[in-house]
């Protein structure tokens, strides 16, 4: 009776063998960084799918004044609580709605890239051999090509479009998932409980699916957590530069606009919004990417 | 079934090419790690055969070739009458029914991530047994053969909340849910505290008896070869150097090097005095080998003939055969210059 009390105890101890899900919400309530950007990450993402109805106006709708004369360059107010351009847009609804093509771009890229990075990086490290040899030697040729000159020489060939960046982003990102998910399975592959599975009969797909995919998918998701960041950030980037899809609002093309009209050193209130939206949404993943990484290596975690 | 061995194996070799070096690279020739070189062997049904040997000998690469992890090089393997290589799809799904193997560490064999029913009901599931109550009794069932009982308290059991001796028998009962016809123990107990090494050992033995398994027992403990086999196969540097049955074997030893791995196991009985065959313990090169007998360098009783050896096993006394050329009264120490 009372090894089994102990034995109960131990096993909700032994952290790692938990879901992931309850040590991250443990994790959660002693980090308070990372609680702040869960809050804040859900924010956003509130903001996000709920945007059209959030926004005041739309963001090329040019605003009057009783008058009948742009508003241009108005400093924030109750009625345009983020001010407005030197055109009388609304800034505020313009940030609203960057917020779902951010969030949009963000995740689907990392997913995206996950899916593709972890499928070559199992199927590299498992197989090895000249499988490996050639996957990586594709995998170091992705790496020799830099991201924003492709992305213009992309978005020259086809369209400049939301899904061409994404598009961008994933082809050249899924290396880095491929390489870490790679190295992982490489000594994965060597535990004996695969050759076990192999002693029992267990076919390549079986052993992948179900013995070598559940070890790396903790990597994986931090993989994907970092991957978000690193889209979001390529997409505001390429937007600055103006080669973004002129149709769709982005708090990059917000700042582009903002650089090419002359008025970024005057119109604060057109800079800031959008670049701290840019900032804080980085800083909520990184902080849950943070908080996901101490799941995933139990030596992070605080005792 | 037909008659004769269960397992038979004709020349098998198993080569692994050594990745050259930047200093080889005007060496043309390719250099081999000849991990098992040529070795012959006849398991009869309901035998245990022990495997015996120090690290590098080969003995956990022929277990590997049987069990099919590995390749062989070349070589013959024959199943009750069924030469492998003529092997279909079919053919090597059903192969994996009647060969299983248990690993030597308790706490990398199993899947972290499966609990005990999960992984003694994989292999069923597998090999195509579908009804949840088929699968629930024989995982019951095997448990028990395990000595895990009462069963039921450990189906939900994860490998980390067992120990190592717990873990070890999930993985015989996962050795033993298909209903094998050989199992491959490759060094199951030196992992395991001394005093869980008999129980399993006596698992091992009723598993014989119970469902009339041939064990392959793969260690280098001469102590636990000798409790649980019939018979030994000494292997060093990927040659047999001497087989036979297993008492005989150990305390006659014919061959130098098994002589040297008898005298080295420990007696309990401080007042035993026993022969004492020293050697010198630099490890082998396992590539540049020497010619004739691979023992030469480190044996005490090496002589000039000793290159001339061609490995063959000669029959000494009653079924227990020796590759060395010279008999045991022939040993003598060598001279010292």
């Amino acid at each position: 009776m009372k090894d089994e009390a102990r034995m109960n105890a131990r096993s909700r101890r032994s952290g790692n063998r938990q879901s992931l899900f309850n040590i991250f919400w443990s994790n959660l309530k002693r980090d308070r960084l990372a609680l702040f950007g869960v809050i804040l990450l859900l924010f956003f993402v509130f903001v996000g799918v709920f945007a059209e109805s959030l926004a005041p106006h739309g963001p090329r709708d040019r605003h009057y004044d009783a008058e009948g004369t742009i508003r241009r360059l108005e400093q924030p107010s109750w009625q345009y609580p983020f001010g407005t351009t030197d055109v009388g847009r609304d800034i505020f609804s313009q940030v609203i709605l960057g917020t779902r093509t951010a969030l949009t771009v963000g995740f689907l890229a990392a997913l995206l890239v996950t899916l593709v990075g972890s499928v070559i990086g199992i199927i590299a490290g498992y197989f090895g051999g000249w499988i490996d040899t050639v996957l990586m030697r594709i995998v170091d040729f992705f790496y020799a090509i830099p991201f924003i000159p492709f992305v213009i020489v992309l978005s020259a060939i086809l369209q400049p479009s939301m899904w061409n960046i994404i598009l961008a982003v994933s082809l050249l990102s899924w290396r880095t998932v491929a390489r870490i998910v790679r190295s992982q399975v490489l000594s994965i592959a060597q535990r004996p409980y695969i050759k076990a599975a192999r002693v029992a009969g267990a076919g390549h797909l079986r052993i992948m699916a179900r013995y070598i995919l559940p070890n790396v998918i903790p990597l994986v998701l931090l993989e994907m957590a970092f991957m978000v960041n690193w889209a979001i950030m390529a997409e505001a980037s390429v937007a600055f530069l103006g080669f973004g899809d002129p149709r769709v609002t982005s708090w990059g093309q917000i700042l582009h606009i903002n650089f090419v009209s002359g008025y970024s050193r005057l119109a604060w209130w057109w800079t800031a919004p959008p670049g701290l939206a840019i900032v804080l949404l980085l800083l909520s993943i990184f902080f849950v990417a943070r908080s996901l990484e101490a799941v995933v290596d139990p030596r992070l975690r605080k005792r | 079934m037909s008659e004769g061995p269960l397992i038979r194996v004709e020349k098998l070799t198993k080569y692994y090419p050594v990745r050259r070096r930047l200093r080889r690279l005007f060496d043309r020739e390719q250099h081999y790690v000849r991990a098992v070189d040529d070795i012959s062997l006849e398991i009869e049904r309901g035998e245990i055969l022990g495997l015996a040997g120090e690290s590098g000998s080969g003995k956990t690469t022929t277990g590997e070739i049987i069990v099919r992890l590995q390749e062989a090089t070349s070589g013959v393997i024959v199943l009750d009458g069924h030469p492998l290589e003529a092997d279909t799809r079919a053919d090597r799904k059903r192969f994996r029914r009647e060969v299983q193997m248990i690993f030597q560490d308790p706490y990398e064999t199993l899947n972290p991530r499966f609990n005990v029913f999960e992984t003694i009901a994989e292999p069923l599931r597998i090999h195509g047994v579908r009804h949840k109550s088929e699968i629930a009794r024989r995982v019951t069932e095997c448990l028990e053969i395990a000595e895990l009982k009462p069963a039921a308290s450990y189906l939900h059991r994860f490998p980390h909340e067992l120990s190592g001796g717990q873990r070890q028998r999930v993985a015989i009962a996962r050795g033993i849910v298909l209903e094998p016809k050989v199992l491959i123990a490759d060094e199951p107990v030196s992992m395991l505290d001394v005093s869980i090494r008999a129980d399993i050992l006596n698992l091992l033995k009723r598993l014989r008896r119970r469902m009339g398994l041939t064990m392959i027992y793969v260690s280098h403990d001469l102590a636990t070869i000798k409790y649980l086999c019939d018979r030994i196969a000494v292997m060093y540097l990927g040659k047999i150097v001497e087989i036979g049955p297993a008492d005989e074997v150990i305390a006659h030893p014919q061959h130098p090097y098994t002589r040297v791995l008898v005298s080295s196991v420990p007696v309990a009985d401080p007042d035993y005095v026993r022969e004492e065959v020293s050697v010198d313990d630099a490890p082998p090169d396992q590539i540049n080998l020497p010619e004739g007998c691979r023992f030469t360098p480190r044996c005490p009783f090496a002589q000039s003939d000793c290159s001339g050896c061609d490995h063959r096993l000669l029959e000494r006394r009653p079924k227990q055969f020796s590759a060395c050329i010279y008999a045991e009264s022939e040993l003598k120490p060598r001279s010292i210059p």
